[in-house]
Parts: C-alpha cells; structure tokens; sequence
C-alpha cells in the first residue's frame, strides 16, 4: 500500500478502525480533536459507534461497559481530559478489562497550555487513578509508530485483558508525516476477536435463560478476596513484565562515551544531535523505551560498560522517568538530566551543546 | 399442588443483603419478576451502582456490571452500544442518580438510549451511613445535616422525573411508590411497561420508585412507610409524567 501523508491524530484513527475498533467514546479537547473527528466521520462508514459524551469521565465509562460487553473499544483525550478519566481506569484495570485508551499530551499542571509536552509520565506509568494497577503504556515516536500501535494496543489490551494508554503528544498529533497502513480487519476476523471474550463479558445468553452470570465488576467487599484478586493482578503484571518491553537501541555500542535515555518526541531531536556529534568523532548511544511500562530496566543496565562515562536523559518534563533510568543506572555512573517544559521541545542544538559540556 | 408464587428465575439464591423493612428487595423482585415475564432473562443485563444496592449484580441472575458512582447510565450506553440486540437497565439509588451522577443521567435521558433507569429514591445515603441526599426533604436530619435540611444553604431536594421531563427524547417517565401493597401492584405495572418498551426498542424509560431506609431515619419499618406516606409523596408525588406509547 501506497503511503499518505497524514497528521498523528488522524493516522492513529485510522489505525484503530483498521484494528477493529468499531466502539469509540471520547470529549472534544486540543490538541487531539483531529482523532475524534476523524472518528466522527469515518465510524458510521464502517456501521462503528461514534459518541460523543458528555465529558471525559463518562466517555470512560461507556468504554468500561463496551469492553465489558467484549468489544473492541477506545477513548482519546489529552493531558487534563486523561486526569478525568482516571476513576474509569482504575475500574477497567480493576475489572480486568481490555481497552485502549490515547493521551496526546499537552503543557501542564492543570488547563496547562495546548503544545507538546511529556508531563503525564507518572500519571501513566506509576497510576493516576486509584488503588494497585498497572497500565500498559506505549510511546510513540513517529506519526508512523503512533498509528502502528493502534493494533498493537488492541492485541495487548485482549491478550492480557488490560487497558492500554498510548502515551503520545501534541508534536506527534500535530505532526503530518508519510505513514503506511496495515490492510483493514474483515468484519469476520473483528467478529472472531469478540468471540474469545464471550465465557466472561455481557453477551446475550443464546443457549437460554440463566446460561451464563458473568459480571463486570472491581468490587471485593471480602479483604482477603481482594487480596487474591490483586495478587492475581500482580501475577498479570509480572508477565507483562516479562514478555512485552520494547526499547530501540540508536547507535548504541561498547564505546558509547554517554548513552542517552529518551523517549516519544525528545528522542527524535536527540537523534539528532547524536548524529551531529557522531558525526564530528563522538560515539553516543541512545536508548529509546517504545514500553514505558513495562520499563526496559535491565535493558539499559546492560548498555552501561567500562567506557561509559554518564547516562544522559532528556525528556519534555521536569524529569519524570529520569526515576526509572536512575533505578536501572542504579549508581553505576552519573545520570544527568535536561528537561523543557511548558510544550516547549528543545532543539537539536540545545541538546548538543549539554552533551558537548559531558564529553 | 399449584405453585401460585415463587422466587423469580431472574433472581439469584442469594440471600439479600439489606436492612429489615428495606424497600430495596420489593424492588428487585419486581424487576425480576417482569423480566421472566417479559421472557428476556437470556437477553437483559443491568448495571449495579454504588450505594446500597451496589451487589444487585449478584442478586440478578443474568450477565451484570457494576458500575463507578453515577457513572450507570454511562456504562450502560456503553454496553447498549456493544450489544444493541441485548436489553439494558441500571439501578441506581438518589445519591448515585442525582448528586455525583447528574451529568450521566440527563445526557443518557437526552439522547434517548434504549435503557431502562429505576431510579430508588429514598431520601438518604443509605450504604454510607445516613448522609444527606439530594432528594433529603427540607428539615430533615441527617448525619450531615444534623440540624435540619436548610433549603437557604444546600437548596431544595431535587426532583428528578419533574427535571428529566423537561427534555424531549425520553419515551416513558412515571414515579411510582412502593409503600403500600397497592402502590407495588401499580409499580409493578410501571416496571413492567418500561421493560416492555425497552424490549420493542422505544427509547429511554425511567421509573422512581419511592422507598424507606429505616435504619438510617432512625424508625422501625412501619414507622418509616407512615413517615414516607406523610413526608415524601406530598413533594414526590407518584404520577405518570410521560408516556409516548399511550399518545
């Protein structure tokens, strides 16, 4: 398939309605209201549900019950939307159920400002919402990246039954770049994809009354059931854990002077710099986590050798996963940090010239 | 031997969780009794809410949610979205429905979703203790009015059916008693043509159901059903507000 140049927002939609997303429920907010557009347009062309709710917290919770019914179904929304959604993904999470949810972050605390910034980090990655729960959380880097996690998403949201936030932000959303299409699902395969949630999701009883009593529900009044229930959702966790780290390594060898740590929009300009400065007899590496949680600890543990003088983060924040390079670090070398915020992106050149001051 | 009553196949073996004299178990029954009769046990699901009555999603014998407080009629659309081949309810109580899930409601209400709401109005937070509820009559004392509802400072109970009545999508609205038998036979007629109109796909139906909380009015269950009939039906009094089927 030929490649079209399309805005992130727009490509993610697409992505998803070719997953077989025919459910979406999401609140108009900048800067993703391409994607709820798009949705409003294209769902009713593929006999999908587009509604537009009445706020952030009741779009999340009509996604609660569609994924509750077995469907697959997705919300988007950006920085303070994603704070009110929050109650519902700690029910989804709690009620072990699949479903996606897009945060294309935007500048905050609180109405913030509409550019690009990384500022939800430990919103996605350590909670947000209440109690012991984790979400699976992706960051993209490239309009590309950002539509093929449209299906990745769902894959992971129905093969452990957890919700899954991809973790853009405005850049990404805003951006138009080329970006190529994996061919649609058949209604058939989508049909299939329900089915396998059938023994435990609201489904009609077609073999008569009292067939099935499946509930959908967070709820153990019994402390010792909710004990097992989140030792059961631990035992989850742990699994993911084990089997879904993604990270690209960028010029990452047993030389690297410094290995960088970024993720999402800042690692693109870091490449950047990381070219200019190879280019000019340097030798830095990058790692770029595509999971943010799971995290790549031991990944990055790995890459740091006798010749690596600091492990460099950069990120659109005051230093939210510096934390977790620190843990994966864990004292070996110096961790620098350098971080914009307010939805200003460093350039290339600002970021060359704190890794010339290391080196 | 005929069996002329008996627990609704729409009911789980459960035991009910709820005070003496709670009005709470009338109301399932009767939901439960109209969908055996309705025939639609293999096809309606409900949506618990938080309060008491948040483990009616043990007590119905088919596929349940529950749902975050208020939050019913937005996981209902939800579901009803999913599955539109499926009958959808929810059970909420007055702080559920009309304090933390008043925007769920009305927009539910407004687009007209093929769900049915009963709405149990009581008066009072009953599974938190005995708080102040939306519905809470002027004067009344609670545990967070201890000194009497003041109507200056916290305004007047809300009036639910009378609010949703303003809109022009929903298909069915009645508020019904359940504190005589003869107000049961008449809600039962209430619960059962919502459920009827859900069926045939009409629109959005919703019956209050007026009821008792004697462990937190402080009253034995004959006391509180004489403080209902004097208190509440005056100012939610039990009619028919709309019903689109009958025009």
């Amino acid at each position: 398939m030929a490649k079209i140049l399309m805005k992130g927002n727009e490509a993610v939609a697409e992505a998803a309605i070719r997953a077989g997303c025919r459910l979406y429920f999401a609140y108009p907010i900048t800067p993703q209201s391409e994607l709820i557009e798009y949705m409003a347009r294209m769902l009713p062309k593929v006999d999908g549900c587009f509604l537009q709710a009445e706020s952030e917290v009741a779009a999340i919770n009509m996604v609660y019950g569609a994924a509750g019914a077995g469907k697959r179904t997705m919300t988007s929304s950006s920085s303070p939307g994603i704070s009110l959604k929050m109650e519902g993904i700690s029910y989804i999470a709690g009620a072990n159920l699949p479903a996606v949810i897009i945060n294309v972050q935007r500048g905050g605390p609180g109405l913030g400002d509409i550019q690009p910034a990384q500022g939800d980090y430990f919103q996605a990655t350590k909670g947000g919402g209440h109690g012991d729960y984790r979400l699976i959380v992706l960051a993209p880097s490239s309009v590309q990246e950002f539509a093929d996690m449209a299906s990745l998403s769902f894959d992971l949201a129905d093969k452990y039954r957890n919700p899954v936030m991809i973790l853009s932000d405005g850049m990404l959303g805003q951006m138009m770049e080329p970006v190529e299409f994996k061919e649609p699902l058949t209604d058939a395969k989508i049909e299939e994809l329900g089915k396998q949630h059938d023994s435990w999701c609201i489904n009609p009883n077609v073999d008569g009354p009292g067939h099935h009593h499946n509930e959908i529900n967070s709820l153990e009044i019994d402390p010792n059931v909710l004990e097992q229930h989140v030792y059961e959702l631990d035992r989850k966790y742990k699994l993911i854990e084990k089997n879904e780290i993604l990270f690209e390594e960028y010029k990452v060898n047993d030389d690297n002077e410094i290995l960088c740590v970024a993720f999402g929009t800042a690692s693109r300009v870091v490449k950047s710099a990381i070219d200019e400065l190879n280019d000019e007899g340097h030798n830095i590496g990058l790692i770029r986590p595509i999971t943010v949680w799971p995290y790549p600890y031991e990944q990055i543990a790995k890459r740091i050798t006798a010749k690596t003088k600091l492990v460099h983060v950069f990120e659109l924040n005051l230093g939210q996963m510096l934390e977790d390079v620190k843990i994966a670090v864990n004292g070996k070398v110096p961790v620098e940090f350098y971080g914009k915020v307010g939805g200003i992106v460093f350039t290339p050149a600002e970021v060359k010239a704190k890794l010339l001051e290391k080196l | 031997m005929e069996v002329i009553a008996t627990r609704p196949k729409s009911l789980t073996d459960l035991q009910f969780t709820y005070c003496p004299g709670c009005l709470h178990g009338v109301a399932h029954r009767l939901v439960a009794e109209c969908i055996d009769e309705l025939g639609i046990q293999n096809t309606v699901t409900g949506v618990a809410p938080v309060g008491c009555s948040v483990f009616a999603y043990k007590f119905f014998d088919f596929d349940m949610a529950q749902a975050a407080h208020g939050r019913a009629p937005a996981v209902a659309t939800g579901i009803l979205r999913a599955r539109p081949e499926m009958q959808v309810f929810t059970y909420q109580g007055d702080g559920d429905l009309a304090a933390i899930g008043t925007a769920e409601i009305i927009h539910a209400a407004n687009r007209g979703e093929n769900m049915t709401v009963f709405f149990v109005n009581n008066a009072i937070y009953g599974m938190t203790g005995g708080q102040m509820a939306p519905t809470s009559l002027p004067g009344m004392k609670t545990t967070t009015s201890p000194y009497g509802r003041d109507t200056n400072d916290i305004g007047h109970p809300i009036q639910v059916c009378e609010l949703l009545n303003t809109l022009i999508s929903p298909y069915f609205i009645e508020r019904v008693s359940l504190l005589t038998p003869g107000d049961i036979v008449k809600a039962k007629k209430a619960v059962k043509k919502a459920l009827t109109y859900n069926k045939e796909r009409r629109g959005f139906t919703f019956v209050e159901l007026i009821s008792t909380c004697p462990t937190n009015w402080g009253m034995d269950p004959v006391e509180s059903l004489t403080w209902a009939k004097e208190n509440m039906i005056p100012f939610f009094v039990p009619q028919m507000f709309r019903d689109k089927g009958a025009e």
